[in-house]
């Protein structure tokens, strides 16, 4: 009878995980197995030869300057935007969790920072054309106040616009696991600390911090994610002066040229699994849920 | 402010920041409403030409612009059902989790890496392969799939959190009176557990109604809200764009809205209903 439950449970383990595992290996492993054979595949400028083996995709990757370029703009954006969801993240979830005393206030303040990403995505993206656009908001205020005689161009249709807006909406992804975090910490810890004469920013460094790290570590992996594969807000913000890996290999599809996109995304993958990795590695971000 | 609270240092700097970085995220929500009661024939941007419903009647009843109604129509469903899967597919397989199953670490990192993976190498992947199989990928197929892609590993980061969470000592002590598998299941596991489900649910519903690059490449010749949008930017952008927002703005808020006044009966009848158990025994 033991027998026949353990049997039994070892199968219904099986029946709840087989799920999971069937749908990420039928949208998960097969689009990047039929990527990896997809870039492998012979591109001669505009055709694709189906079943003629080559590397020469991979080969172009690592010989064009383009590349570089791509990256290092992919990191620099990437560098700016989590430096600046981080800075405002941490401190929105610190005011949330330590200078707010009511839970009530506490949990419609985090809601008030959630309800704008109940609309749709494009249009907010969209909506930044109003207020950077040379006849926009800001441009009208520069030119009301006198500042400057002509409108600002470098606000819409660049980097600027872009990082704006991934500023705007990444930062809750950042905010989120730091507040969730922040809310599981003993306020009896911090009491000792102050008892103990540690005053408020040897408290922050030596307390909160090291114990909001799974909350950073699950940010850092959301913002990495989400900059890494963005080329919408880059399509409508950022006009054709920003060129990510994301956005080129966007370009690339959008001309049909397949199997050098198919390599670009197997290489921007292996890079962002390699972050995600070493992060994932630093911080057992799975015990920590 | 009251008197005999003493603020924190520092306090008022993250005070300010704070309703500032909420003003930096209502800006454009508030533009885009304002602009969607331009006239006839106005641009994406200000000044604003008039004050007309022009733009909200044209996308309920559309005479010049394209027809948006299938496309929001097909992106609710999708929403619907991709929240109903993630739904059962995460909670099975946080219970799977649990049990420190086999394999569950390379179960756990294809869940991360489904997660971070770029967004076009799903849905090209998606799209060559299923024209490969010498299908047709459609919305409610592949766009399915890439949407499930986006929304699992959310549901299932979220499961793990609510089940690490969960005191086993309550199933045990439910299956020491007697309760099935099922009844455990049925009356404690599901019951505690729901408003972590709901999360998941609100979750799985809103990350597949708004999702744009997994589903590009893969919804066929019907488009959802998003593709659809996208490629009346990239055509002629006219302010019905911003009537859209204002409508499925307003939509998504009386969603969410419904879901917190559930909630928040349901927490109400379970609290009454301790009160009146414990009145009973007292």
């Amino acid at each position: 009878m033991a027998g026949l439950t353990a049997t039994f449970n070892r199968y219904s383990t099986f029946f709840q995980i087989s799920p999971l595992v069937l749908t990420l290996g039928l949208f998960l492993l097969g689009p990047v197995i039929v990527i990896i054979i997809l870039s492998l595949w012979k591109f001669d400028g505009f055709l694709t030869l189906e079943g003629v083996w080559t590397l020469r995709n991979y080969e172009r990757i690592f010989t064009r300057s383009l590349t570089v370029s791509n990256y290092l703009q992919t990191a620099k954006m990437l560098a700016i935007t989590l430096a600046i969801t981080f800075t405002i993240g941490f401190t929105l979830a610190y005011f949330l969790v330590f200078d707010l005393i009511k839970l009530r206030t506490k949990m419609l303040l985090f809601l008030l920072c959630v309800v704008p990403f109940w609309t749709s995505a494009v249009i907010r993206t969209v909506a930044w054309i109003p207020f950077l656009g040379k006849e926009g908001i800001i441009n009208q205020a520069v030119m009301g106040i006198g500042l400057s005689d002509e409108p600002l161009t470098f606000l819409l249709f660049s980097e600027f616009a872009v990082l704006l807006s991934y500023i705007q909406i990444f930062t809750l992804f950042m905010m989120a696991p730091l507040f969730n975090v922040m809310a599981r910490i003993n306020n009896d810890l911090i009491e000792a600390a102050r008892d103990n004469g540690a005053n408020a920013l040897q408290i922050l460094w030596n307390i909160i911090l090291p114990l909001c790290k799974p909350g950073i570590a699950i940010g850092t992996i959301f913002v990495i994610a989400l900059v890494a594969s963005d080329f919408t807000a880059i399509r409508i913000l950022g006009g054709a002066k920003v060129g990510t890996v994301a956005a080129s290999m966007a370009n690339q599809i959008y001309n049909v040229q397949y199997p050098p996109a198919a390599a670009t995304a197997m290489i921007l993958l292996i890079v962002v699994l390699l972050l995600v990795g070493g992060i994932m590695r630093l911080v057992d971000v799975r015990r920590q849920l | 402010m009251r008197e005999g609270i003493k603020r924190a240092p520092g306090y008022w700097p993250r005070a300010t920041l704070f309703y500032l970085y909420l003003l930096f995220l209502y800006g454009p929500i508030f533009i885009i409403v304002i602009l969607s009661f331009q006239e006839e024939n106005s641009s994406l941007s200000f000044p604003m030409t008039g004050f007309s419903l022009f733009y909200f009647k044209e996308v309920i009843d559309p005479q010049y612009i394209g027809d948006f109604r299938w496309p929001f129509g097909r992106s609710v469903i999708l929403g619907l059902i991709s929240m109903v899967l993630t739904m059962s597919i995460s909670f099975l397989a946080g219970l799977a989790f649990r049990k420190d199953f086999k394999g569950n670490i390379i179960v756990f990192y294809m869940v991360v890496a489904s997660l971070v993976c770029p967004s076009i190498l799903i849905s090209l992947g998606i799209g060559i392969g299923f024209s490969n199989l010498g299908l047709n990928s459609q919305w409610w197929s592949g766009g399915l799939g890439a949407h499930l892609s986006w929304t699992l590993p959310f549901g299932v980061l979220i499961m793990l959190a609510v089940f690490s969470r969960l005191d086993p000592r309550l199933e045990e002590a439910a299956k020491d009176l007697g309760a099935s598998k099922w009844q455990t299941l049925s009356n404690v596991t599901i019951p505690i557990t729901l408003p972590g489900l709901i999360g998941v649910a609100l979750f799985g519903f809103t990350l597949s109604y708004d999702e744009y690059p997994r589903i590009s490449n893969v919804s066929g010749e019907f488009n959802t809200l998003p593709v659809e949008l996208v490629n009346a930017l990239s055509l002629a952008a006219t302010p019905a764009i911003y009537a859209i927002g204002t409508m499925t703005t307003i939509f998504s808020l009386a969603i969410i809205f419904t879901t917190f006044l559930f909630v928040y009966f349901m927490a109400k009848r379970r609290q009454g209903f301790g009160v009146k158990k414990a009145g009973a025994e007292g």
